[in-house]
This record gives C-alpha cells, structure tokens and sequence, in this order.
C-alpha cells in the first residue's frame, strides 16, 4: 500500500532530523502527495554544497521519495536565509 | 516426479534472472560511465531536448539553451533500463540528472540555483564551454566602454 504523505508530516520530520528553524512545504499535488516543494533553513547545511545538502535530505526522505513523484527543495542555511 | 523436476526447474530459472539481472545492471553501469566520460555535459531526462515530457527536464532544456551549451541528451522513457540505471548510478532519486566532465552535477533544483547564482557559468568555464549569457554580458560591457 503506497502511503499517503501531507504537509504536516514532512514539515515535523524535516524539522525534527535537521534541526530545522524554519521548514515551509507545500503540496502541490491538491492533496494527492505526490508533489511537493519544500523550504528548510537548518545550520545543518553549514560548509556543505548544495549537492551535498539535497543529498542529505533525499537521504531523510528515502523511503517516502518512492511515492512522492516530484520533489522541489530549497535549502538555505541560518545566515543565508535572513540575507535573503 | 514431474513436480520434482519443475520445482528444480523453477529454481534454476530464478537464478538465473537473478543473475541477469545482475549482469545487466552491471552493463548498464559500464554504458552510463561511457557517455558521462566521453561528452562533457550530457542530460538524462524525460523526452527530448524539443519535446520535453516533465516540466523539471523541460527547465533543464531552457537554461541549457539560454547558455548555449552543448550537451547530449538521453531519453530514459524509451530505455526502462537506464532509467533505473541512472538513479543508482548517482545515487541521485529523480530525473531529469545532469552531468558535467563525468561528475554527476544535479538535477533540477540544483541547475537552476546554479543558474541564479552564476555558478553555472564558472562550472562551464572549466570545461572549456563558454556561456552564451557571458558572452552577451561582455558584448554590453564593450558598448559602454566605446
């Protein structure tokens, strides 16, 4: 059985793996959950490229990456957010 | 007896998909690195470069072309094989995936981040790609100077 996944699980996954300040995700699938662009700002990104940290979050997201078919990420780090 | 050498049989024939499976993806693995390693900038993607069939490979098409790089491009739709090959190759869970000098860059996001941020045209720069927005740029510059 394919899972179904929502906004508010990702957010308090992202959030509580990454250490996350901030985490905005968006379903853009009207609620089917199969595409979704997210927001994170964690200091765990710090000093990583951004291969290495998108890498870092398909890690996270493994196992709900294989239902969800269109994945739209942003990661930012602490400072790099408030200059935005 | 006949249930006998069925079962057998049904055995060997798992084996050996088993190990098909295995040499295939092996190949596959080989036929990646090839075309990563003999084209400097290669896009795996959904359709073709003037006929994308997902709107991520179709932003990978429009920045690639606002750059004018040259690339290959491969259709995973019309191979199953690479498709699936691809992702375990760069360890990398979605399509469209782009590579320069044989080093698996990123897909989508990454790509249009690096195009924002101007990354992209110093990534193209060490390949020896000159991009079209650079050379736009320096022809505004050299108006203003004159």
């Amino acid at each position: 059985m394919n899972m179904v996944y929502t906004e508010k699980y990702l957010k308090e996954k992202l959030t509580q793996e990454l250490d996350a300040v901030h985490v905005e995700v968006t379903d853009e699938s009207d609620g089917c959950g199969a595409k979704f662009s997210v927001l994170i700002v964690s200091d765990k990104f710090k000093g990583k490229p951004l291969l290495a940290r998108h890498r870092l979050v398909n890690t996270l997201l493994q196992e709900e990456l294989k239902t969800i078919h269109a994945f739209t990420q942003k990661t930012l780090t602490v400072d790099q957010w408030k200059t935005q | 007896m006949n249930t006998l050498v069925r079962r057998s049989f049904q055995a060997f024939n798992t084996t050996l998909k088993i190990s098909c499976r295995a040499f295939s993806e092996a190949g596959i693995n080989d036929k990646i690195e090839k075309i990563v390693k003999n084209n400097k900038v290669v896009v795996f993607m959904k359709g073709v470069p003037d006929a994308p069939r997902c709107g991520f490979s179709n932003a990978v098409v429009q920045i690639m072309r606002m750059h004018a790089v040259p690339y290959e491009s491969h259709d995973v739709l019309s191979d199953e094989n690479l498709r699936q090959g691809i992702k375990d190759y760069s360890n990398w869970p979605t399509i469209p995936q782009v590579f320069i000098n044989g080093e698996f860059v990123g897909g989508c996001d990454i790509m249009l981040q690096m195009h924002q941020s101007g990354e992209l045209i110093e990534e193209l720069k060490k390949v020896g790609i000159k991009s079209a927005l650079l050379t736009a740029e320096e022809a505004k510059q050299g108006e203003k100077k004159n």
